[in-house]
């Protein structure tokens, strides 16, 4: 399939969002709010859910489903305080000895005033910094739209799992053919260059794992899902924190010229 | 001096030069000899604003200030080794362009990376130093600007050698795709591991810094300075303007409100700049080891 069909996929708007996964994937899920600094950002959700046996902190990017509900969710753009209320939770799992996922969807950070105001650009560098050094294993699912910093600021793991139909992209297409050539209209030719697909980045060492989709309402692709995030869990928690730490940073030390 | 008296200004945006002619009559005076300041409009001699560390002889504005020519400014003489200057992006993607791209950076920039990075004598101490240059692809960050930026922090945590950084930046380089977006998790790494281990890292943010960078290891050091007026933002406001379709608070995003928003240290003017490093350095200085 062509790239810029991946991208519409991605992007169509009866897509399951992060909220269909939590509850499809998970026995339980409890969320939390608030990042103790500025406020709580409803374009990240995050708290403590239960797969089988197993507790992990869960965190996504939340797009929303209804109108009024991307609205208010700012159509999943995080402001730093979605970052850092992102980051004080995986400092509270890291302090529980709980594994962290991550369901990354988001056209990007917010570009806004405030979100400038409030250090877009520190609140992303922080988690990067410290999910490269978080003591428990770190999952992270692109499941829909991987918009450059603002989905890599959830995404620094000992795995990254592409859906079938997710892309992570450095820019958007729109914004590289306009960069690039001056004309939007050739977004298409960029989707292409940009190597976006979860096959591209699986080739390139980016992501590990491709996770089809199956069925109308992806019921097969959740409990596919599931049995894999299952079973990443039990082999990543009986590694050493220290293995577990080098082998996270040689994944990204590696992507070299 | 006359060497550099007759160097051609590498960059339009760096000293945007006309035809002006503040000489007699008659007399053919070439226009790179003089350079008009974007914000005072004065036509100064490009000699004296090379002489002045790049800044207008005039107003003081801090203009672009070309890598290897600030190292030779802040570094103690002839105190520079340069690390790793072979290393040259191979076009991973095959990106279209791309190629003919980094060969008219290296013609604009006369370097073959947005960074040059190596280690230098500070005011007497050994500093693992790494300076940004906006002349190459606007500083933008490929796989081999991440490659040395983290390959210096693993250096410097070795020798165990304080990190001065000068960024300058556009973001992440697109023609690399996310091999560029995965330098901002490398270097964020390499910083975090070199921290972890007691290094002392200074970054001093000069204009533009923005997205990729300000989101990684612009971001990320112990103490961190700006230059005045500097634009150091995670998006530009043009960007941010299309986005939210509104007038911007003036200021946004330079140097000034940064600090006054709390992400800045300080702000350091260049000529108070080497006093400021080497002052930070000394109180950051390891005691001798034992045996
Ligand atoms: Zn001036």
């Amino acid at each position: 399939m062509e790239a810029k069909h991946r991208v519409a996929a991605a992007r169509a708007k009866d897509r399951p969002t992060a909220r269909s996964y939590i509850r499809s994937l998970f026995d339980e899920f409890t969320e939390f709010h608030g990042d103790r600094l500025f406020g709580d950002d409803p374009a990240i959700v995050g708290g403590i859910a239960r797969l089988g046996q197993t507790y992990v902190t869960l965190i996504a990017q939340e797009k929303g489903t209804t109108t009024r509900e991307r609205a208010a969710r700012n159509f999943g753009s995080a402001h730093p305080e979605g970052y850092r209320k992102a980051l004080r939770l995986m400092k509270q799992a890291e302090k529980f000895g709980r594994p962290v996922v991550t369901l990354v969807d988001t056209s990007g950070a917010f570009c806004g005033i405030g979100a400038e105001e409030r250090g877009q650009g520190r609140a992303i560098a922080e988690n990067l910094m410290e999910m490269m050094t978080l003591r428990v294993p770190v999952l992270a699912i692109l499941i829909g739209e991987g918009g450059s910093g603002g989905a890599l600021g959830l995404s620094v793991a000992d795995e990254v799992w592409m859906l079938e139909n997710s892309v992570y992209s450095v820019i958007s297409p729109e914004g590289c053919a306009s960069i690039l050539w001056k004309d939007a209209g050739r977004a298409a030719e960029a989707a292409d260059c940009l190597k976006l697909t979860a096959q591209d980045l699986v080739q390139l060492s980016v992501a590990e794992r491709i996770v089809p989709e199956r069925g109308k309402g992806f019921e097969e692709t959740f409990a596919l899902l599931r049995s894999d995030i299952e079973a990443f869990l039990d082999e990543k928690q009986r590694v050493p924190a220290e293995e577990l730490l080098q082998a996270r940073y040689q994944k990204f030390r590696k992507i070299q010229p | 001096m006359i060497k550099g008296l007759f160097k051609k200004p590498r960059n339009e945006l760096e000293l945007s030069t006309t035809g002006a002619k503040p000489a007699p009559s008659g007399v053919y005076i070439p226009p790179e000899l003089f350079t008009v300041c974007p914000r005072c409009k004065k036509s100064v001699f490009t000699s004296d604003v090379q002489e002045n560390a790049y800044t207008c002889p005039n107003c003081g504005l801090h203009m672009r200030f070309p890598a290897r020519q600030r190292i030779a400014w802040i570094a103690d003489p002839d105190s520079f080794v340069e690390l790793w200057p072979d290393l040259k992006s191979s076009d991973p993607l095959n990106f279209p362009e791309y190629k003919e791209k980094l060969e008219a950076a290296e013609r604009a920039s006369g370097e073959s990376e947005s960074v040059l990075t190596g280690t230098a004598r500070i005011g007497g101490i050994e500093t693992a130093l790494f300076v940004m240059d906006a002349a190459f692809m606007m500083g933008s960050m490929g796989t081999v600007t991440g490659e040395k930026i983290a390959r210096l922090f693993e250096h410097a945590a070795e020798e165990d050698l304080p990190v001065v950084g000068f960024t300058a930046s556009g973001g992440a380089r697109m023609q690399e795709g996310m091999l560029s977006l995965m330098q901002m998790a490398k270097t964020s790494g390499a910083v975090k591991r070199f921290s972890d281990a007691g290094g002392f890292y200074l970054a001093m943010l000069t204009d533009p810094t923005t997205g990729g960078v300000t989101a990684s290891f612009a971001m990320e050091a112990d103490v961190t300075a700006a230059e005045p007026g500097a634009l150091i933002c995670f998006a530009g406001p043009r960007v941010i303007e299309q986005t939210i379709r509104q007038k911007l608070p003036p200021g946004l995003g330079r140097a000034e409100s940064l600090l006054k928003n709390g992400f800045l240290d300080k702000i350091v003017p260049r000529d108070q700049q080497k006093k400021f490093i080497v002052r930070m350095l000394r109180a950051h200085k390891k005691p001798r080891r034992e045996g």
